[in-house]
């Protein structure tokens, strides 16, 4: 009965471990520090602090962690009439996903101020998920799985089945495609090899989820094995490790892809065939019947899914 | 003499009657996600006809020593294979093209067109014979790319392979990623319409 429990909270104090960074905040003079729109840091102080001070761009200097090397170029730096915070313009816009660093020079006559900046980790997944989702949905704004989508979004039913099956390959073939290149491909220097690596775990998870569900549920099987023949080579599941093999992904951020692009397939799917199942009924010119209709219908989904462009939660 | 005529049957059946774009309706993803200019199209067009050429003729060289139940693994490691060869020279010799085709010229891997056409002709035919249908299949998505490039760059921003011909941009839409689904499925609907008139006009006569 020990066991549990201390498993558990080995996982509780790894995972604060992990979050630490992202909680922990500056101590003492900065309260608050927080990303405000694309091109602008905001920093809260506990006291006021002089103008000319902090009204300096030369007492500031910024950049991503990752690139300590590469300055960002300040545009102004503004005190709040309270004198409590100032908010620091950039000429070009700000990658809002790494931390960044500001070190900043004789405010409240404290010789050297250091802060970082990041938002929440947590948000960061969440934004990759939504952004898979639904800003770059495969079908309608990457253009990516298309047989698949006209083939089988007659039905709602089929295209239920479709997405869930697709959604399954799509995460256990990109969480192997991740091993593969961050312990294989990578350390080896193979990276050439990727394309015959990866359709290679793609054809091959295909083939154990077919095992497995045969042996495991074969009620299931037997409503599923249509559309596993057709998920082996389709361009939606092998684009999620080339994408992430592009990006270099960790794996928490490899499996929010996969589920966001497996969900968004599904999606696509759903929505297309409802759409579908209401054409049935209606009267199509000839010239029009079949794909041509298809991809029309297609094309306003996509261009309502434009409006998600710009969608930010976090 | 009747070489010469079975190979031009199949470089027409592959670029007219069974063309793969229009008439198979495959690989469509490509047709609606770049072709928004002709360059992009003949781009594209070329690193598939490469890899579908290539891929046909090693598979009809090897053909009798692939068995059949491992076939289609067999298939997808060789088109794999001329899919890295073209993807690295693209990315060697032209770098500008190769960017603005991105992830495409990878997932050409997963063409159904490419598996479709080693499965149904060229683990059976001779290699000569694979050789002029990969041609054929190649050339027939090649135009049929360049076709929609064309139609999107002259409607969209009124020019031909960047060439202002118009002077103006009678529809700015088409030029939109998203409108390649409209472009693409007004033009299949334009040859189904075209088809239909002809027949009919045949029915009366």
């Amino acid at each position: 009965m020990m066991m549990p429990a201390k498993s558990k909270s080995i996982v509780l104090t790894a995972l604060l471990l992990w979050f630490a960074p992202f909680l922990a905040q500056a101590e003492g003079l900065i309260v608050d520090q927080t990303f405000t729109g694309k091109n602008q840091i905001t920093a809260t102080f506990s006291a006021p602090i002089a103008k000319d001070v902090a009204e300096d761009i030369k007492n500031y200097t910024v950049f991503e962690e990752s690139d300590p090397d590469i300055l960002l170029e300040l545009s102004s730096a503004t005190l709040a009439s309270d004198g409590k915070s100032v908010t620091l313009a950039f000429k070009a816009p700000l990658n809002t996903v790494k931390t960044h660093v500001v070190d900043a020079k004789g405010l409240a006559g404290i010789d050297k101020t250091t802060f970082r900046v990041s938002k929440s980790y947590l948000g960061y997944l969440f934004g990759i998920l939504i952004s898979a989702l639904l800003i770059n949905n495969f079908v309608f704004t990457k253009y990516l799985g298309l047989c698949v989508f006209f083939g089988t979004s007659k039905k709602k039913s089929t295209a239920k089945g479709m997405g869930v099956v697709f959604t399954l390959v799509m995460v256990a073939s990109a969480l192997m495609s991740w091993f593969f290149y961050q312990f294989i491909l990578i350390p080896f220097n193979l990276n050439f090899l990727q394309i015959v690596i990866f359709i290679g775990l793609v054809s091959l998870t295909v083939q154990a989820v077919d095992t497995i569900l045969r042996k495991v549920n074969p009620v299931l099987f037997n409503s599923f094995w249509v559309y596993l023949v057709l998920v082996i080579a389709n361009c939606v599941i092998i684009a999620v490790p080339l994408i992430l093999a592009n990006n270099n992904y960790n794996i928490f951020e490899t499996f929010m892809l996969a589920l966001g692009a497996g969900g968004g397939f599904l999606l696509a799917l759903y929505l297309m065939s409802s759409v579908s199942e209401r054409m049935q009924l209606a009267k199509i010119p000839a010239s029009f019947k079949g794909l041509p209709i298809a991809f029309i219908v297609a094309g306003q989904f996509a261009m309502a899914f434009l409006g998600f462009s710009g969608l930010q939660i976090f | 003499m009747a070489n010469d005529k079975s190979s031009m049957q199949l470089i027409t059946r592959g670029i007219l009657s069974e063309n793969p774009i229009f008439k198979l309706a495959l690989s469509m993803c490509p047709a609606v996600g770049i072709s928004t200019t002709v360059m992009n199209g003949f781009m594209l067009g070329i690193a598939v006809l490469f890899v579908q050429v290539f891929s046909s003729v090693t598979i009809s060289v090897f053909k009798n020593l692939i068995h059949p139940r491992i076939r289609i693994p067999t298939y997808t490691l060789t088109i794999a294979t001329w899919v890295t060869v073209i993807d690295l020279v693209l990315a060697a010799y032209l770098p500008e093209a190769y960017a603005k085709m991105g992830i495409f010229v990878k997932l050409i891997v997963a063409f159904a067109i490419i598996t479709m056409r080693l499965e149904m002709f060229a683990c059976k035919e001779p290699v000569k014979d694979s050789f002029w249908d990969g041609l054929g299949m190649g050339l027939g998505f090649m135009i049929g790319m360049m076709v929609i490039g064309f139609v999107r760059e002259l409607l969209g921003s009124g020019a031909i392979l960047g060439m202002d011909v118009l002077g103006f941009k009678p529809l700015l839409f088409f030029i939109l990623p998203s409108a390649g689904f409209f472009v693409v499925g007004l033009m299949m609907a334009f040859f189904n319409w075209i088809e239909i008139f002809y027949k009919r006009s045949k029915g009366l006569k």
